[in-house]
């Protein structure tokens, strides 16, 4: 049965392992944003001997890049982007230690098999749901690649922020199992 | 003869820009309204009410519906009695899409070229479709399109022995290959006839037509029907995380075209498919 859990991020890999594709979850605590042009960044300051901007070991790395921030408020709307751009990523992020991925739609075999190998769950936030999401970040703070603009790597404090376990740490998949309970 | 002032032109495409990505046109909010009464899966319908409260804190907030608010696509149909006064009509609309981006704190997701990859950091240039039209009005349509939809879009050069069975074959090919990435419930504009860049064209127009509406002409609607029962037979659903709502609606479009072909192109939309427009 589907199981309702909060999280708190970063999330240590024995809460990783007890998580089940179909759970919904509740995030709080520090994430951080990073889409396509970020992990190419990333990826290539690691080949060149560079640290990563924030210590990924048990991270919560949201695929994202969000709207401006209105005056007063931490951000503007921010929902997940399509995650299989970060496919090839992701299996090296994986293996330095990042805990679970926030995103929308599919991933590829190897991404499934590192997050198996490496102890990982991929959490599907509601694409197209950005305002509302919005709503379940409480801080926000630019700390790489400002000149990247919407794809600067973004510090966010989130409470309570919602999402369904789409693929847990065994490789258990929605996206493959779902739609045939509907399939006419 | 009607003179248009450029500033005028901005200060619309502006509003647009901002309208467009704050305000979810009422027929897709009806269709995803109607779409969460009749799902079967419990998730589907949770993802489908969550998706009505977005709509309703982005208007009553006035926050982008969804953080990406698109590459600007402008329809501009042009009336030949007009003439256009105080500058060039080109820089006029991408001043707008200018302020209306940062006005409207929308996202800048425009790269100036598409291998070097830095930002514009305005979201210009926008792409303009012009029409030269009859008349002396300036019909300007603001169509904000995200690349999670549109990145699952497909072009097909079909034989003329392909026919209609082609047609729904590419289309289904394209749903299928899509499956969650495009945020659905999706909504697919199709273009048949013309040439290569001519049905992509027909297929972005597609879209602009209101969900819930079929096509004037019956062999279109057929498809048309056949396509939006067909989509949503897949199970693939809200977020593709199973369900009876794969798909909002289906408006298929055709042209002329030539005697050896039948390009067929498929514009995937999400469920935050947008459109603005207004008349000067």
């Amino acid at each position: 049965m589907r199981k309702d859990f909060k999280l708190s991020a970063p999330l240590d890999k024995d809460t990783v392992s007890i998580l089940d594709a179909g759970d919904s979850v509740l995030i709080s605590g520090t994430v951080y944003t990073a889409r396509d042009a970020a992990h190419k960044k990333m990826i290539e300051g690691l080949n060149e001997g560079n640290n990563l901007p924030f210590d990924i070991k048990n991270s919560v790395i949201y695929f994202a890049g969000p709207a401006p921030a209105k005056k007063g408020e931490p951000i503007g709307s921010v929902g997940p982007t399509t995650s299989y751009r970060m496919d090839a990523y992701s299996p090296i992020t994986l293996k330095l230690g990042v805990s679970a991925f926030i995103g929308k739609g599919k991933i590829s075999k190897d991404v499934i098999d590192a997050m198996i190998k490496y102890k990982a769950v991929y959490i599907g936030a509601i694409g197209g749901a950005g305002a509302l999401l919005s709503s379940h970040v409480i801080e926000n703070e630019v700390i790489a690649y400002p000149e990247l603009g919407a794809e600067a790597v973004h510090k966010l404090t989130v409470k309570d922020f919602p999402g369904i376990v789409v693929i847990d740490s065994r490789g258990n998949n929605l996206y493959e199992t779902e739609y045939l309970k509907y399939k006419k | 003869m009607k003179n248009i002032h450029c500033k005028d032109i901005t200060e619309c495409v502006k509003n647009l820009c901002i309208k467009a990505n704050c305000i979810l046109n009422d027929d897709v909010y009806a269709a995803i309204s109607k779409a969460s009464e009749y799902e079967e899966s419990e998730i589907g319908k949770d993802i489908l009410k969550k998706i009505m409260e977005n709509a309703r804190i982005a208007h009553s907030e006035m926050k982008p519906i969804c953080q990406d608010t698109g590459m600007a696509v402008i329809f501009i149909e042009l009336g030949q009695d007009v003439h256009i006064q105080g500058g060039f009509i080109k820089d006029a609309v991408n001043e707008g899409v200018r302020l209306g981006y940062k006005e409207g704190y929308l996202r800048k997701s425009i790269v100036f070229d598409p291998l070097i990859r830095k930002n514009t950091n305005d979201n210009t240039p926008a792409l303009i479709h012009y029409d030269i039209v009859e008349g002396e009005n300036i019909k300007i349509t603001v169509a904000p399109k995200g690349f999670g939809s549109e990145n699952m879009s497909r072009i097909f050069m079909l034989k003329p022995s392909d026919g209609r069975d082609g047609v729904i074959n590419a289309v289904m090919e394209s749903v299928i290959n899509a499956g969650s990435n495009p945020c659905p419930p999706m909504v697919i504009g199709v273009g048949i006839g013309s040439d290569f860049e001519g049905c992509a064209l027909l297929s972005k127009k597609a879209l602009l037509r209101p969900i819930g509406t079929f096509s004037d002409k019956e062999h279109l609607k057929s498809i048309e029907k056949e396509l939006f029962n067909k989509i949503n037979s897949l199970g693939i659903g809200p977020q593709g995380l199973g369900g009876r709502f794969t798909v909002l609606g289906v408006n298929v479009v055709c042209a002329p075209t030539h005697i050896a072909g039948m390009p067929v192109a498929v514009n995937i939309s999400c469920h935050v498919t947008r459109h603005a427009e207004e008349i000067l």
